[in-house]
């Protein structure tokens, strides 16, 4: 049985059919969206590459049914850059070398984006390795990318200030 | 994959009435059908019930089905007054997972035995009376408490230890209406043949957790777990604490152990002895030595009784102490330092 999805995805609202209940948002992303920022690195839930803010809260992509997110308002990596700047995020894992093959950058950067959000780490590093617990990284690129948080997180301060 | 139906339930009687596997973050669920571990023909979708509510109720506490793992744990109310279970939620998986995971599903979340998960292994839990090829095997992560030799399995979560002990009932639903169930006795131990029956009924739902008044326990409770990394990783053995001092004295322990038994394993003997006595570690490491009696390995595994015996002291040296205004930067771990809790 057919069964339609909608989804607000990065700021575009979609209408889907889906003939097998079995996609999960990852799939959907990739395959039928060509959204292949958003990478498969185990589909079990273990390594965070799959990270995607749904209703602004970071996911696993890998393990949401994606029927189950009917409805839903989905931020990939694809939509986090304004226009032809980079996003704050995304400008410090450059700035700081957050990244070496980049297989789990746009998970990285997702789950960043998110702790930030979060407000809970602040600028200590620990809280933030901790917070980024769920991206690995199998370069090891861990150094740089607590470094990216801390001054993506001063950055997105400082804008928010200015804006006030 | 195996091809299912699904559907979505609006209401709790639906979800009784519809007969099918229930979904709710997933993150337990959808692996274990990518791996063939589960099949279902339907899959009833519970996730949108409107049960995520977390409550105070005098003194005490309700937690929905639907209540988000991240959400229980940041709750002022949990924060402020059980703080063993917001320490015990956020030791526990990644922020990813615990964002999708749900109270519900914790409680119901399979067993991650190796064996249990590789179809091609022999395993009663999964095929009752195929045998357990877990005996003999890896057994790091398997009991040293309440197993049998049909089935040697832990239950991983951290959550249902600290609810254990924070005396938590699991309030159910189902055809033949409501009934509720400890959660230090909720999931069945195993029997000679395999791994005895199942903690739900076909057709019952978990709607809900309630949480006693913690009295003067609100304070002096910790959760410490022992893994081989310091996060994302399961248990190979933790232990949730809670005291109420008076003077020096304790007036009421509690005291419950993870990674050890099919369920979280409360120990209640070692509470009753700590009563009275003074909050030292000669009173900690003799109810220790109580909490892993009868102990025995289930294979290559004797170390974690050694391990359970040291984090039950941990753990209850850390509730006297206090519990810290702000959590532990590294929730639960060993290894987080005096300047941070
Ligand atoms: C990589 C990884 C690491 C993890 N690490 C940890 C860890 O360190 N500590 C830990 O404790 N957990 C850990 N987990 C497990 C995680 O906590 C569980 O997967 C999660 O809590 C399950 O909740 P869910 O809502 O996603 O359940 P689902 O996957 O939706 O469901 C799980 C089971 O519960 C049943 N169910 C769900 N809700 C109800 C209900 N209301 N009534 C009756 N039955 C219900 C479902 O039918 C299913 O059988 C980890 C998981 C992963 C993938
Ligand atoms: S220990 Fe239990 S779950 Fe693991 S293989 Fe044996 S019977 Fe199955
Ligand atoms: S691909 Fe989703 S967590 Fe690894
Ligand atoms: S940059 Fe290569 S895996 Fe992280």
């Amino acid at each position: 049985m057919t069964q339609t999805l909608q989804l607000k995805i990065n700021g575009s609202d979609l209408r889907l059919d889906l003939d097998d209940p079995r996609a999960t948002l990852l799939d959907v992303l990739r395959e039928r969206l060509g959204l292949t920022g958003t990478k498969k690195g185990c589909d079990r839930g273990q390594c965070g590459a799959c990270t995607v803010l749904i209703d602004g809260r970071r996911v696993n992509a890998c393990l949401a049914l994606a029927l189950s997110h009917d409805g839903a308002q989905i931020t990939t990596i694809e939509g986090l850059a304004r226009g032809e700047d980079l996003h704050p995020v995304q400008a410090a894992f450059i700035a700081d070398d957050g990244f070496q093959c980049g297989f789990c950058t746009p998970g990285q950067i997702m789950s960043a984006v998110a702790l930030i959000a979060e407000a809970e780490a602040g600028l200590d590093p620990e809280r933030i390795r901790e917070g980024m617990s769920g991206n690995l990284c199998r370069c090891a690129a861990y150094a740089g990318i607590t470094e990216a948080v801390l001054d993506a997180t001063r950055a997105l301060a400082l804008e928010e200030e200015r804006a006030a | 994959m195996k091809p299912f139906a699904y559907t979505r339930a609006e209401t709790v009687e639906a979800a009784i009435a519809a007969e099918g596997a229930l979904l709710a973050g997933g993150t337990n669920l959808l692996d274990l059908m990518k791996i063939g571990v589960a099949a279902p023909d339907r899959l009833v979708d519970i996730s949108r019930l409107p049960l995520a509510g977390i409550e105070e109720v005098a003194g005490g506490l309700r937690i929905g089905a639907m209540a988000r793992n991240a959400d229980i744990a940041r709750h002022p109310a949990v924060l402020a007054r059980f703080p063993a279970l917001a320490e015990a939620l956020l030791s526990g998986a990644s922020p990813q997972l615990r964002n999708a995971a749900t109270a519900g599903g914790n409680v119901m979340q399979a067993t991650r035995c190796s064996y249990f998960q590789d179809p091609a292994s022999s395993c009663n839990r999964r095929e009752p009376g195929s045998g357990c090829s877990a005996i003999g095997g890896q057994t790091r992560n398997h009991a040293v408490l309440g197993w049998t030799e049909g089935c040697i399995a832990t239950h991983p979560s951290d959550m249902c230890v600290a609810l254990a002990a924070y005396d938590a009932v699991v309030m159910i639903e189902g055809p033949g209406g409501r009934r509720e169930a400890a959660m230090e006795s909720f999931h069945p131990l195993p029997d000679a043949a395999g791994a005895g029956p199942a903690p739900l009924s076909p057709g019952e739902v978990i709607t809900d957790i309630r949480l006693p008044d913690p009295g003067g326990m609100a304070r002096n409770a910790r959760y410490v777990k022992l893994r081989e990394r310091t996060s994302f990783a399961f248990a190979i053995v933790s232990a949730a604490a809670a005291l109420d001092l008076r003077d020096g004295r304790i007036a009421a322990a509690r005291l419950a152990l993870g990674g050890v038994a099919a369920r979280p394993w409360r120990c209640r003997v070692a509470e009753q002895a700590l009563v009275g006595q003074p909050a030292t570690t000669e009173s900690f490491a003799r109810a220790a030595e109580l909490a892993v009696q009868g102990a025995r390995p289930s294979g290559d595994n004797a170390a974690k009784i050694e391990l359970a015996r040291r984090i039950a002291i941990r753990a209850l040296s850390l509730a006297a102490d206090g519990t810290p205004d702000r959590l532990a930067a590294l929730p639960a771990s060993v290894f987080a330092g005096e300047n941070n809790g």
